[in-house]
């Protein structure tokens, strides 16, 4: 701030002051002493032989304006405010703020950082910190994966042991720090119509579904020259490249004929946002272990 | 001593003297924010909002969402924990007028950007219960139908240089051309994308 503008905010205030305690006082009546004074007694307003009383200020409202004011200096003077002043306690919003996440990290180190020594395998079967992930979970990651882990269209289900990228607690972690971007590119204009239907055709076989045989094996051919570069030969997928397994009954977005075709033609841009610069290491690391976790229960 | 006979007796110097009394306030706790670095200077690497994002931030006014939504966190622990780094005033430097509300039936949205995915927000303004069942948020599918035609782009940007946002002439011109055929959801969505990105703090 600069000098003119706190100049300006001390002498407004202080002024501002001054000003409120001179009208308190120069129109203060004090009763006893004025009062035996006939002339002082009323305020001299006369309106049909009614005279109006001049009281003074009942005593407790008066105390209160003038400890209201003692308040304000007192307050002026600990506090910022006047200016540039900082004030005696050297009090901001912000520093209240930095104790006050310095004293909560002290108190989640010892309750969360205590997992971050651990191998992700075992703070998984740790009751405590899974309780700790579900609390997490709930707040960071449920709103596309849903609540229970269970996903929803377009967004992975975490409790079926099937990966996209891999279900190592090396790579779930890396997902959480790092994201994933989907790149399955859209189709419709390399292949054009008729081999899109035919490619759908061809993994609708490859997941042993009700399928158009002639256009499946019209498809087979366009499958093995454009798409098994990600998805393997057999259509198994790849972990590396997040590309899915098309020979299991689990789709990200749909199995039916129609999704199929649409995920060919439009492709599927599939966005994990990466967490590195959003959450702490330590509630990362408990999250990567819960997310495990998940996946131990549906091997059970 | 019968002072404030006179006061009470003349009313254009009680107006004047309760003008005087009243202004003491604002003189000192508003007229000193416009000349300050702290509320008049961007933050380091804020842009103005480019065409889409204008007016994706205009189909956000429109929709109400700012009646639901704060775009404020404020410097409390809590806040900084559920939302990230508490808002400062240079980030909204540029917006006229700003988006902070002052009531949340839903979340902040001061760091939403990139907390998302952009498939997750369409997902979600066509139909909230879809991906956050427990969301009583209403549902904006026209969006998805409502294409935009940029006509008054240029004009709104127009008016926001005359209030001091820094747009180039080119951004001015290429306004149509980069709003024209976008549908209002993206144009939401990319406003939406690029809110708070610039202050990051780790929750």
């Amino acid at each position: 701030m600069s000098t003119f503008w706190s100049l300006w905010i001390i002498v407004l205030t202080v002024t501002n002051l001054i000003l409120i305690y001179w009208v308190l006082m120069a129109n203060r009546k004090v009763a006893v002493s004025d009062d035996e004074d006939p002339e002082n007694k009323t305020t001299g307003h006369v309106y049909d032989g009614i005279e109006e009383y001049d009281n003074p200020l009942p005593k407790w409202w008066f105390q209160m304006f003038l400890g209201s004011m003692i308040f304000g200096v007192i307050y002026l003077i600990l506090y910022p405010g006047l200016g540039a002043w900082k004030g005696l306690l050297g009090w901001t919003q912000i520093n209240q703020l930095e104790r006050e996440q310095a004293k909560a990290v002290e108190v989640f180190s010892a309750s969360f950082g205590r997992y971050t020594d651990m191998p992700i395998e075992e703070v998984a079967r740790e009751p405590g910190a899974v309780k700790i992930g579900v609390r997490l979970f709930g707040n960071n990651c449920a709103v596309c994966h849903g609540a229970d882990g269970g996903g929803n269209f377009g967004f992975p289900d975490l409790t079926d042991n099937d990966w996209l990228y891999g279900g190592s607690p090396e790579q779930i972690l890396k997902s959480l720090v790092d994201g994933r971007q989907g790149q399955m590119p859209a189709w419709d204009t390399i292949l054009g119509e008729e081999k899109v239907v035919a490619v759908s055709e061809y993994v609708l076989a490859l997941s042993d579904q009700a399928h158009d045989a002639a256009r499946a094996a019209a498809g087979k051919p366009v499958f093995e020259q454009n798409c098994a570069a990600c998805h393997a030969v057999d259509g198994t997928g790849n972990q590396v490249v997040g590309a899915p397994n098309l020979t299991d009954d689990i789709w990200l977005y749909s199995g039916t004929a129609a999704g199929i075709r649409q995920s060919v033609r439009s492709g599927r841009f599939g966005n994990m946002p990466a967490q590195k610069e959003m959450l702490r290491e330590d509630k990362i690391y408990l999250l990567a272990a819960y997310v495990y976790s998940l996946s131990l229960e549906a091997d059970e | 001593m019968k002072n404030h006979d006179i006061v009470e007796k003349n009313i254009g110097l009680m107006v004047l003297l309760i003008l005087v009394a009243i202004s003491f306030g604002g003189l000192v706790q508003i007229v000193p924010q416009f000349f300050l670095k702290e509320t008049t200077e961007p933050v380091e690497g804020l842009t103005p909002w480019t065409a889409v994002e204008l007016e994706g931030r205009d189909i956000y006014i429109r929709e109400g969402c700012h009646v639901c939504h704060t775009q404020m966190v404020r410097p409390l622990r809590a806040e900084v924990e559920r939302y990230g780094h508490y808002s400062v005033a240079g980030e909204s430097v540029y917006d006229h007028p700003f988006l902070w509300g002052s009531k949340r039936t839903g979340p902040d949205l001061a760091r939403v950007g990139g907390r998302y995915s952009d498939a997750w927000h369409k997902a979600h303004l066509y139909d909230p219960r879809a991906v956050v069942p427990e969301s009583n948020m209403p549902a904006f599918p026209w969006l998805f139908d409502n294409i935009l035609d940029g006509e008054h782009t240029a004009a709104k940007m127009k008016a926001l240089r005359a209030v001091g946002v820094p747009y180039t002439d080119e951004d001015i011109a290429g306004a149509q051309e980069a709003v024209q055929g976008v549908s209002e959801v993206d144009a939401l969505v990319a406003y939406l994308q690029q809110l708070g990105t610039l202050l990051k703090q780790k929750r």
